[in-house]
């Protein structure tokens, strides 16, 4: 019988000819990433040796630099980790220091055709690299540190078609809020993503759409394999990789096309994404905000900073507006600078903070109050998720986001003539 | 292992960040239970018991990979029984140690402070105090075996893989 995307690289890893949705498989996992969170005292363990050094990467991304002593001793235990065990694939505070899955993709840790894991819900965003990647719990990464195994109960998957291209100021985090408006939750699904549009997406915008997967619940979020991808991947790494594509007689839960150039610009409205998103221009710019946000392992790349420098570039953000803007990695901080963006950006009144998690964990570098409205192009909009739980955030693309911080209400993008 | 408790009845996609908020993360274990559910149902963990069930819709636990489960387990909560569970909260349960089974029919079935028992090996719910049935899914023997153990860390402690504390 044919298998999904994410049934053969669960094959693979589980050593046998083919699994079945439903199979609980034990398998071996290829990479497995620890972040600063999971070294927090009454979290972390240490175990009493590793199974591989050299398949283990620590990336120092929620709480950095350290807010408070807590998280110091996080950033200690972490650095005490790596010189322990010797782990060579490490990210600290400093020029490689990034999102973990930005550096992930960036770095290509994240490999076709393997199974990466890591202590964060939105790990899932390794999909967009071929990689069954997904989220683990604190405990379940401590095991695969110390044994290098773990186990998958293998779900059924979804396949989405792209086909079109997106238009003007509209997204790929625009297709994805279509996405969970037309089809909510993907509890207990895997995604598989590909079609005749693969190739008008670049690696990016993939990523979001993987990324945000964790937002409809969804488990793996995987990428059909191409060119763009393998050759991004064979200019980073000399380790082995798969890449992976579906058979031919694959079998579906569903086979859904989607036709990108019917998407326009749309926000999710607060507390949750999944059967919850509206398109902006629905909300007739009634929605005045007093935060907007860019950043977050989902929309903070070198094209999103370009996005809002078009956008602001030249302009001022509205009087009473705070606009946060977080780069993905401290390489696509130094890269927008380069390139004038974040001159840009700071001159039109944005706050740029160096790299990390930040607001969009709603740890630091822009908590909201209560009683405050976010407009965010990060991840997730749970309630008190960025801080006050009498907050309210909307989650839209990075252009709504940027249009949005210049008008001071929910605005389309589309009506905001760019500064290009 | 039987399990018998009182009903505390949650809706659909609970997520991790009621159950577990972000600022319990940085707090000592034995303190974070009492933020469970602070956003949106002040004062509810103080009135928890021992032995109490949760029960809930669909997807619960969806969100972050955060011990969330295991702030329900040093709550006191014997036992979780939704429609359907999150993936991850899920493997959550499993590696913290906490009971908990997808039980179709569930929320129908039983309303809050009412008395459940659950045969959980088994996979059989019965509401003492409507005097009804229900079946769930058991879990099989390999998921068994951890939570005998007492979750991952208590297996990887007796294996002798992790350093002493």
């Amino acid at each position: 019988m044919g298998m999904t995307i994410a049934e053969k690289i669960l094959a693979r890893a589980a050593g046998t000819g083919s699994v079945a949705p439903g199979e609980i498989v034990v398998v071996k996992v290829d990479t497995a990433v620890v972040i600063d969170i999971g070294f927090y005292p009454g979290i972390w363990r240490w175990p009493a040796r590793v199974w591989d050094p050299d398949r283990i990467v620590v990336v120092h991304d929620h709480v950095v630099p350290a807010k408070d002593v807590q998280s110091a001793e996080a950033l200690q235990a972490g650095r005490r980790f790596v010189a322990r065990y010797g782990v060579s694939r490490f990210h600290d505070v400093g020029a490689t220091q990034g999102i973990s899955h930005q550096v992930a993709a960036d770095e290509a840790y994240a490999l076709p055709g393997t199974v990466l894991v890591c202590v964060d819900s939105h790990t899932c965003s390794g999909g967009a690299l071929n990689c069954c990647a997904r989220g683990i719990g604190p405990a379940e990464l401590i095991y695969v540190l110390c044994t290098g195994e773990t186990w998958f109960r293998v779900a059924p998957t979804i396949c989405y078609e792209f086909q079109g291209r997106l238009r003007s100021w509209v997204t790929a985090k625009d297709a994805f809020l279509w996405i969970a408006a037309r089809f909510g939750s993907h509890a207990n699904q895997n995604l598989e993503f590909g079609g005749e549009a693969l190739t008008t997406l670049g690696l990016d915008a993939r990523r979001t759409l993987s990324t945000m997967a964790a937002e409809v619940s969804a488990e793996f979020a995987v990428w059909e394999p191409d060119d763009l991808l393998l050759d991004h991947v064979r200019a980073r790494t000399d380790r082995p990789f798969f890449p992976t594509s579906p058979d031919p007689d694959a079998r579906y839960l569903d086979v859904r096309r989607i036709d990108l150039d019917a998407i326009e610009p749309r926000v999710a409205l607060p507390d949750s994404v999944a059967g919850n998103t509206v398109a902006v221009r629905e909300l007739t710019e009634t929605v005045k905000v007093d935060q907007c946000f860019v950043g977050s392992c989902a929309n903070g790349t070198l094209d999103d900073l370009a996005t809002v420098a078009a956008i602001v570039g030249g302009k001022q953000v509205a009087a009473g507006v705070r606009f946060i803007v977080t780069p993905g990695s401290q390489r696509i901080y130094r890269e927008a600078a380069k390139r004038g963006i974040i001159a840009t950006l700071i001159e039109a009144g944005c706050l740029v903070t160096p790299s990390a998690c930040g607001a969009c964990a709603g740890l630091d570098l822009g908590v909201l109050g209560p009683g405050e409205v976010c407009l965010t192009a990060s991840t997730r909009n749970f309630k008190g998720r960025m801080g006050s739980p009498e907050a309210k955030i909307y989650i839209g693309s990075t252009a709504t986001v940027a249009a949005s911080a210049l008008t001071g209400r929910i605005t389309d993008p589309r009506g905001i003539e760019a500064s290009r | 292992m039987t399990l018998a408790g009182r009903v505390w009845k949650f809706g659909d996609h609970v997520n991790t960040d009621l159950i577990m908020p972000m600022r319990a993360i940085s707090l000592p274990r034995h303190e974070r239970p009492r933020w469970a559910f602070s956003a949106n149902r002040p004062g509810w963990a103080s009135e928890v018991l021992p032995g109490d069930i949760l029960v809930a819709g669909e997807n619960f636990g969806t969100g972050s990979s955060r011990p969330a489960a295991e702030v329900l387990k040093d709550l006191g909560i014997a036992c979780v029984l939704a429609e359907t569970l999150n993936g991850l909260f899920f493997r959550n349960c499993v590696n913290y140690a906490l009971p908990a089974l997808e039980v179709r029919g569930i929320v129908d079935a039983v309303a809050e402070g009412e008395e459940l028992e659950v045969a959980f090996e088994k996979g059989a719910i019965r509401n003492r105090t409507r005097k009804t049935e229900l079946r769930a899914e058991p879990w099989p023997a390999m998921l068994l075996d951890v939570l005998t153990a007492g979750g991952l860390v208590a297996l990887l402690e007796k294996k002798g893989l992790l350093l002493a504390e």
